[in-house]
C-alpha cells in the first residue's frame, strides 16, 4: 500500500503572551490513517488542532497539505483545505434540523436564495451513508449525544473532508455508541479519509488508532506505531516518568457496617434499585450511559424526586426531598458536569471550596478570614492542588484542578456519604492518578463512596464492590474485595445477561 | 493585624474601580475649568446630589437583582405607586412613619409575590417584569385618576430638606444603604449564595443553596428599595405624581453596570453602583450646564454605556 502524505505540520511554534505553547512541533499523517493524539491537559494538543483548523494562528512553522504549503488563517481556509473538527462539546444548534446544522455558515444558495431542497438531499445521502437511520429533517434536539456527534462528522461528510479531527468523541458516549461510532470511521479510513484522534482512553486508542503521537509540555515526543507500542510507554511518554501502578494499592478497603440500604427506589427514570452501602467502602457503579446511574445519585442527593422506595440510614428510614435533606443526613455529591453543576468558574478557589461551610466564618455581618484561609489551606494541601493564590478563579485551572477543588468543596462538609460522578472525567493521566489515591484514602478515613464510572478498569481497580445496572435497575452486585471480577463479568450484567 | 487587612481592602476597591474613579475626577475637573466654578457652587452641587441619589438607589435595587442573575424593570413604576400611595395616605390623615413602612412593606411583599411567580412558573424575569412595569403604572394611574396628588406633610417634605453636618439627608441615607447592602453582599452567607447563584445557578442547587429563597428576598429587597427611591422623590416634589420615574430603569440598568455589575449575573458591588450612579449624575448635570442639547445628551449616555461596557467585556477576556 502506498502511503500518500496528506498533511505535514513542521517546526509549528506558538506562544501566548510570551508564554511558548508549542515548540517545534511536527505532525505527519498519510492518507487512511487514524492517528492518537495524546498527552496530558495542557500538552498542546488542542492548540495544535486549533492551529491546524484556524481558530490560531502559528507563530512560525510550515503546514503543507498534500504536499503543498498553504496557510489557514481562519476555520473557513480550514475547510477549504478539507479540514474538520468535531470538537469534545458538541457545537450544533439544538433548534435547527440536521440539515440546517450541517450546512450552517455555508448554506447553499443562489442569489441569495437559499436552495433547500438541494441542502436536503446533501444532507440525506451523508446521513444514509453513516447508517444513521434518520430524516436530514429532524431537529437535533430529538437526537441522542451519540447521534448529534455523528451529525458532526457528517457535516465533515458533506465538505468532503480529507482529515477529520476527533476531539474526545466518546467522553459523554456509551460504550455502545463508541462501538458504532468505531465501525463508521473504519468506514471512512477505508475511503481514504484520514483522522487525528484526541482521547484520554488508552482501550479506544489501541482499538481503533494506526498509530500515536506523544506530546509533552508544548513539544512532540515521539510518534509510535500502534503495534510496537504498549500502554505502559505511553503513559510513560506521556507523563515524562514511568507510572508504577495507575491505580494505587491492590487492597480494597472492604468496610464494616451498612450503612445506608435503598430499597426499590423508582421514579421516572428508575425502575427499581435496592443495594446498600458500608461504611468506608468504595461502591463502584458501573452500566451503560442511560443505565440509571447517574438518576440514582440524583434521587439520593434529592435533586429528582423517587416516588416509591425507601432509603435508610443507619436502619433508619429518611426522606430526601431535596438538596437541603441530602445535606442535613450528611450525603455530598461530585455531579458528572464539573463546569456547569461543579463549579462556580468565574469565581474564585477559595470562594468554591468554601461555599458549603461560610457558616463557619461568616458571623453576624463579620468574615474571619483566618478561618476561612485554613479551611482552604488544608484541602488545598492534603489534594495537592496547583494554584497561583486562592483568589485566582476556576476557569483557569487544569481540569484535574478543578476537579479537586469539587472534591475538596464537599471534604470541607465532611459528609459521611460521598458519592463520585465520573470523577476523572476529561482529567489527564497524572491527576486520575492522584484522585485514584484520593479515593482510596479517604474509604481507609472512614468515608462512604459510591463512584459511578463508565470507564471498566477504573471501577474494576477501585471498588470494593460493583453495582451493574441496566434500564433503571440494578442487574447485579459484585464482591470485588479482591479485584477478582472481569471486565466480562461486568459487561454481561450491564448488556442484560441473566445469570453466568 | 487587622488595620493592614483594612487598607488592603480599600486599595483593592481603589484598583478594582479605577477605570471609573479616575473618569470621574477627570470630568469633575473638566467641568470645573469649563464652567469656571460653577459646577462646584453649592447650589449645582446639591441640584446634582438631588438627582443622584434617586438613581443610585435605584441602582443598588438592580445591582441586587442583577447579581442573582435576573432582571427588574418595573422599578421606575414604583416610583410613581410608592409616591402617589405615599401622598394618598398621608392625605387621608396617616402620620409619616406608619405611611412610610406600609408602603416600603407592601411594596416588598408584591416583589416577592412576583419573584416567586417567577421562580416557580419558570417564565424570564424580563418578561414578567415588563409586565409588571404597566400593571403597576397602571395602578399607580388608576388610585389618583391620572392626576397628581399633592400633600403638605411636614415630615414627608423634611426628608429631603434636612441637612445633617451639611449634608443632605437623601444623601447620607444613600451611603447608608450603600454600607448595609455592602455588608449583606460581602459579609453574610446569603450575600455570598448571591453571587452563587448568578454564577452558575446549576452548581448553586448542586451545592445545597436554596436558590427560590434567596430569589424570591431579593427582589422583595429590589422593590423596597425601589419604594424608598419613590418617596424620596415624592418628597422632592410635595407630591405623588403617576407619571414619576418613566425609563428610569434604564439609567439604573446603566448606573449599575458602568460600576461593574455583571448583565449575566454573578458579579458586581454596591460601591461600583454607587460609582457608576455618580458617573451618570455628574454627566447629565455637566451636559445640563454646558447647554448641550437634550437630545444630544440622551445620544452621549447611550454611546458612553455602550462604551463602558464594551471596555469591560474586554477586560474580562482578557482574564480568561
Amino acid at each position: 500500500m502506498k502511503r500518500d502524505k496528506v498533511l505535514n505540520m513542521r517546526e509549528i511554534n506558538k506562544a501566548f503572551f510570551g508564554v511558548r505553547v508549542l515548540e517545534d512541533v511536527t505532525l505527519e499523517l498519510h492518507k487512511g490513517e487514524i492517528r492518537a493524539l495524546m498527552g496530558e491537559n495542557g500538552a498542546g494538543k488542542s492548540t495544535l488542532m486549533k492551529i491546524l483548523t484556524g481558530i490560531y494562528q502559528l507563530d512560525s512553522g510550515v503546514i503543507e497539505i498534500n504536499n503543498q504549503q498553504v496557510t489557514i488563517k481562519n476555520p473557513l481556509d480550514a475547510r477549504n483545505h478539507k479540514i474538520c473538527i468535531v470538537h469534545q462539546e458538541i457545537a450544533l444548534a439544538e433548534n435547527l434540523t440536521i440539515t440546517e446544522n450541517v450546512f450552517l455558515g455555508s448554506e447553499l444558495s443562489r442569489n441569495g436564495f437559499l436552495n433547500g431542497q438541494q441542502m436536503i438531499e446533501r444532507a440525506q445521502r451523508v446521513v444514509d451513508s453513516l447508517h444513521l437511520n434518520l430524516s436530514a429533517k429532524t431537529k437535533v434536539s430529538k437526537l441522542s449525544i451519540a447521534q448529534q456527534q455523528l451529525v458532526e462528522i457528517a457535516k465533515a461528510l458533506v465538505f468532503e473532508a480529507d482529515i477529520i479531527v476527533l476531539d474526545e468523541p466518546t467522553a459523554s458516549i456509551s460504550e455502545d455508541e463508541a462501538q458504532q461510532l468505531f465501525e463508521k470511521m473504519k468506514e471512512l479510513k477505508a475511503q481514504g479519509i484520514s483522522f487525528i484522534y484526541i482521547s484520554h482512553r488508552m482501550e479506544e486508542v489501541f482499538e481503533i488508532c494506526d498509530s500515536v503521537s506523544v506530546m509533552r509540555d508544548g513539544r512532540m515526543i515521539a510518534t509510535k506505531q500502534m503495534n510496537e507500542t504498549n500502554m505502559d510507554e505511553i503513559i510513560t511518554l506521556m507523563v515524562g516518568r514511568p507510572m508504577e501502578n495507575l491505580f494505587g494499592e491492590d487492597a480494597r478497603p472492604t468496610g464494616s457496617k451498612k450503612i445506608m440500604e435503598v430499597k426499590q427506589l423508582k421514579n421516572r427514570w428508575l425502575k427499581q434499585v435496592s443495594f446498600d452501602l458500608r461504611e468506608g467502602e468504595i461502591l463502584g457503579f458501573s452500566g451503560l450511559v442511560g443505565a440509571g446511574r447517574t438518576e440514582t445519585a440524583r434521587a439520593l442527593f434529592g435533586i429528582d424526586k423517587f416516588d416509591s422506595g425507601k432509603i435508610l440510614l443507619d436502619g433508619k428510614e429518611i426522606g430526601i426531598t431535596g438538596v437541603t435533606d441530602a445535606l442535613r443526613h450528611k450525603i455530598g455529591m461530585v455531579p458528572e458536569d464539573r463546569k456547569g453543576t461543579g463549579l462556580l468558574l468565574d469565581a474564585s478557589i477559595a470562594y468554591n471550596l468554601t461555599l458549603l461551610v461560610m457558616k463557619q466564618y461568616i458571623k453576624a455581618g463579620r468574615v474571619n478570614h483566618k478561618t476561612e484561609k485554613r479551611i482552604v489551606d488544608i484541602y488545598s494541601k492534603k489534594l495537592s492542588i496547583k494554584m497561583v493564590s486562592p483568589k485566582q478563579k476556576c476557569r483557569e485551572l487544569s481540569g484535574g484542578n478543578q476537579q479537586k477543588i469539587v472534591i475538596s468543596k464537599w471534604l470541607a462538609f465532611q459528609p459521611r456519604i460521598l458519592i463520585l460522578d465520573e470523577p476523572t472525567r476529561g482529567i489527564d493521566v497524572g491527576a486520575k492518578a492522584e484522585i485514584y489515591q484520593l479515593i482510596n484514602q479517604l474509604a481507609k478515613e472512614g468515608y462512604s463512596i459510591i463512584m459511578i464510572s463508565s470507564e471498566l478498569p477504573e471501577i474494576l481497580n477501585i471498588s470494593s464492590r460493583i453495582v451493574v445496572m441496566r434500564e433503571g435497575a440494578v442487574t447485579a452486585v459484585l464482591d470485588n474485595a479482591n479485584g477478582t471480577v472481569t471486565q466480562e463479568e461486568v459487561m454481561h450484567w450491564a448488556m442484560g445477561g441473566q445469570t453466568l | 493585624m487587622k488595620k493592614q487587612r483594612k487598607t488592603n481592602a480599600l486599595v483593592e476597591v481603589i484598583i478594582d474601580q479605577g477605570a471609573i474613579l479616575g473618569a470621574i475626577i477627570v470630568m469633575c475637573a473638566i467641568l470645573g475649568i469649563t464652567t469656571q466654578g460653577l459646577f462646584f457652587s453649592q447650589s449645582n452641587i446639591s441640584n446634582l446630589l438631588n438627582s443622584f441619589t434617586t438613581n443610585c438607589i435605584l441602582a443598588f435595587a438592580m445591582t441586587c437583582i442583577l447579581i442573582v442573575g435576573e432582571i427588574d424593570l418595573s422599578v421606575g413604576s414604583w416610583i410613581a405607586l410608592s409616591g402617589v400611595s405615599i401622598c394618598m395616605m398621608l392625605n387621608a390623615g396617616w402620620s409619616f412613619l406608619p405611611a412610610l413602612a406600609v408602603v416600603l412593606i407592601g411594596g416588598a411583599i408584591i416583589g416577592g409575590i412576583v419573584g416567586a411567580v417567577i421562580v416557580y412558573s419558570g417564565m424570564p424575569s424580563f418578561v414578567v417584569t415588563l409586565a409588571m412595569q404597566m400593571v403597576i403604572r397602571g395602578v399607580a394611574e388608576l388610585i389618583c385618576d391620572g392626576t397628581r396628588v399633592s400633600t403638605t406633610n411636614e415630615e414627608l417634605y423634611r426628608l429631603t430638606t434636612m441637612r445633617i453636618l451639611h449634608l443632605p439627608l437623601p444623601t447620607i441615607l444613600t451611603f447608608a444603604v450603600c454600607l448595609g447592602l455592602s455588608i449583606l453582599l460581602i459579609r453574610t452567607v446569603f450575600g455570598k449564595h448571591m453571587y452563587a447563584i448568578g454564577g452558575n445557578r446549576n452548581a448553586a442547587v448542586y451545592s445545597g443553596i436554596k436558590t427560590k429563597k434567596i430569589i424570591i428576598i431579593t427582589m422583595m429587597l429590589t422593590s423596597l428599595l425601589a419604594c424608598f427611591a419613590g418617596v424620596l422623590v415624592a418628597s422632592r416634589v410635595t407630591s405623588g405624581q403617576p407619571t414619576a420615574g418613566v425609563g428610569y430603569e434604564g439609567n439604573a440598568i446603566a448606573a449599575a453596570v458602568l460600576g461593574g455589575v455583571a448583565f449575566t449575573g454573578g458579579r458586581g458591588t454596591a460601591f461600583g453602583a454607587l460609582l457608576g450612579a455618580l458617573v451618570i449624575g455628574i454627566m447629565t448635570n455637566g451636559l445640563n450646564l454646558l447647554e448641550v442639547n437634550v437630545y444630544w445628551q440622551t445620544i452621549i449616555k447611550g454611546i458612553i454605556i455602550v462604551l463602558a461596557v464594551y471596555i469591560d467585556t474586554i477586560k474580562k477576556k482578557k482574564m480568561v
